[in-house]
């Protein structure tokens, strides 16, 4: 692999960037792997990658029905941040984060991690106590956070109206080292490190059935062919159901979609993220200026990427109190991607039923802040069968009642 | 968005005169029971990519429960049906059958 660099861009303006390589191979799935993962998303990536990084297993395949992160990992409104309530969620979140610092540097690939700061709004008094909890709960984290006045709110986001007649803000929590990044480019730029190691991401390729013998994974069938494994790693977000059911379990886990839409493009007004959860809306300016909203979830099981109109109008409804501004704004596109919801709204990386089969899934609404944390985590399950980053996550808790009761700490989508 | 028919009063409507209550015909295991059994009931849904058979009620209507038969990937309804019941009605299993032969859901077929 050629190294991307100031000195590339210079050499290749020279010869007509001629030079330029493709950035992963698309090789022929072979007939065996030492590991199989199915989803080439950004966890399914950054599994593989951390599994060749972290613990040198290269043997790799990464299988994707459709193409590389065309899933949830290019339809989510690409906010990072760890604020959470709960031991497991905050240090799995704040790993994440404190990768995705460098991760550019690691994959040498631009993934422009933009730590602009959010802030979850408080509107109402119960959101004001919940919210100064979650700063406590943080410093004892390790997570820096603050609960910050409407006046501070105001100075960081000059576009809010503080004194909204149904939802006034009366404070925020504000993590400074929290923001966004490119969300495609991170897929690419993982699919590019994997496929530098030796890695196969083998697109348009689906996975109809999982073989199992004497309890044990075997392989897969995909649509090119049967191809062995000794450990199969599912990370298919809104399929993982449908994944379950064909290796012969199921998961305490509902999809549903969820939606986003962007406004056309303004001049720069906002440059931080900014969450209101009593409204159920949040919203960021991309780099190209347009304004990225996060909408609701559907209220029933769905596998329509798509997501019912009304939760638009709610959305925005909420949304032009408080930003005033927005109300003259047109939408320019709207879409959605299903997200598998577990009761806790927590994750699940874990062993299951079947012996070398692994799951990571239950992301809900929240998954692409963890890309990095989540590959780490699981690729040391993968390796070792056991990570510490993953210990509270796994599919017993349910029956154990040893719930990550994160709904209580975020309310909605997170 | 879906177009949801009530079997209790007959209105015809879209979704938010409705709201939805989850997977229908769950056995519902109480004390006495065994842990699976418990935990299979609380938390091992179905989530089927197709058809499904879920609770509903008419809250900004009538006020009253049903069920409906739908398609998870169109949205498509094949049907509605009362609540006082354990398993679809022949009628609506026909109708699915027709749309999508060989489907399955839970003991349903």
């Amino acid at each position: 692999m050629k190294r991307y660099s100031a000195f590339a861009v210079a050499r290749e303006a020279l010869r007509n960037h001629m030079g330029w390589e493709r950035a992963w191979a698309s090789p022929e799935p072979k007939k065996k792997y030492d590991v199989i993962i199915i989803g080439a998303g950004g966890h399914g990536l950054a599994t593989a990658y951390y599994l060749g990084k972290n613990f040198g297993i290269t043997n790799v395949a990464v299988l994707e029905k459709g193409w590389l992160g065309g899933g949830n990992t290019g339809r989510n409104t690409t906010i990072i941040r760890s604020n959470y309530l709960q031991d497991p969620s905050a240090a799995m979140y704040e790993k994440s984060r404190s990768l995705y610092e460098t991760l550019s540097q690691d994959l040498n690939y631009n993934i422009m991690y933009s730590p602009r700061g959010v802030i979850m709004l408080a509107q109402t008094e119960h959101e004001v106590r919940g919210y100064k909890r979650t700063a406590h709960a943080n410093a004892l984290q390790g997570v820096t956070t603050e609960f910050i006045s409407p006046q501070r709110v105001k100075e960081i986001v000059p576009i809010i109206n503080l004194d909204g007649p149904r939802y006034p803000v009366l404070g925020g929590l504000w993590q400074a080292r929290a923001g966004t990044a490119r969300h495609d480019a991170v897929a690419w730029g993982f699919a590019r490190a994997c496929s530098d190691m030796g890695m196969d991401i083998i697109q348009k390729c689906e996975v109809t059935g999982i073989s199992r013998e004497g309890g044990r994974v075997t392989g897969v069938t995909t649509n090119r062919g049967d191809i062995a494994c000794d450990k199969l790693g599912i990370v298919v977000a809104g399929h993982s159901g449908h994944l379950a059911d064909m290796a012969g379990f199921r998961l305490p886990i509902e999809s549903v979609s969820l939606q986003a839409l962007v406004s056309e493009p303004i001049k720069p007004c906002m440059d931080c993220v900014v969450m209101a959860n009593t409204v159920h809306g949040y919203m960021s300016q991309s780099d190209k200026g347009e304004m990225v909203i996060g909408g609701g979830t559907d209220g029933y099981n769905n596998y329509t990427q798509r997501g019912a109109f009304h939760h638009i109008e709610e959305t925005v409804r909420a949304l032009v109190e408080t930003f005033p501004m927005i109300s003259r704004l047109k939408m320019l596109r709207q879409w959605g991607g299903i997200v598998d919801v577990t009761g806790d709204r927590s994750p699940i990386l874990s062993k299951t039923p079947v012996e070398g089969v692994f799951i990571n899934c239950g992301w809900g609404t929240g998954g692409f802040k963890a890309t990095p944390g989540s590959g780490w985590g699981f690729a040391e399950l993968m390796a070792k069968g056991h990570s510490p980053l993953c210990n509270e996550f796994g599919l017993n808790r349910f029956k154990e009642g040893r719930f990550i009761d994160e709904s209580v700490a975020a309310g909605v989508a997170h | 968005m879906l177009i949801l028919t009530c079997p209790c009063c007959g209105v015809t409507a879209e979704e938010t005169e409705f709201h939805g209550g989850g997977e229908a015909h769950i056995t519902r295991f109480g004390p006495g029971s065994s842990e699976d059994d418990f935990h299979g009931y609380l938390f091992e849904k179905v989530n089927p990519k197709g058809v499904h058979f879920e609770r509903w009620r008419h809250n900004n209507g009538c006020g009253k429960w049903f069920h409906a038969a739908r398609c998870t990937v169109t949205l498509e309804v094949f049907g509605t049906y009362s609540a006082q019941t354990t398993e679809p009605p022949q009628d609506i299993k026909d109708k699915i059958s027709a749309k999508r032969p060989g489907w399955s859901w839970r003991e349903f077929a």
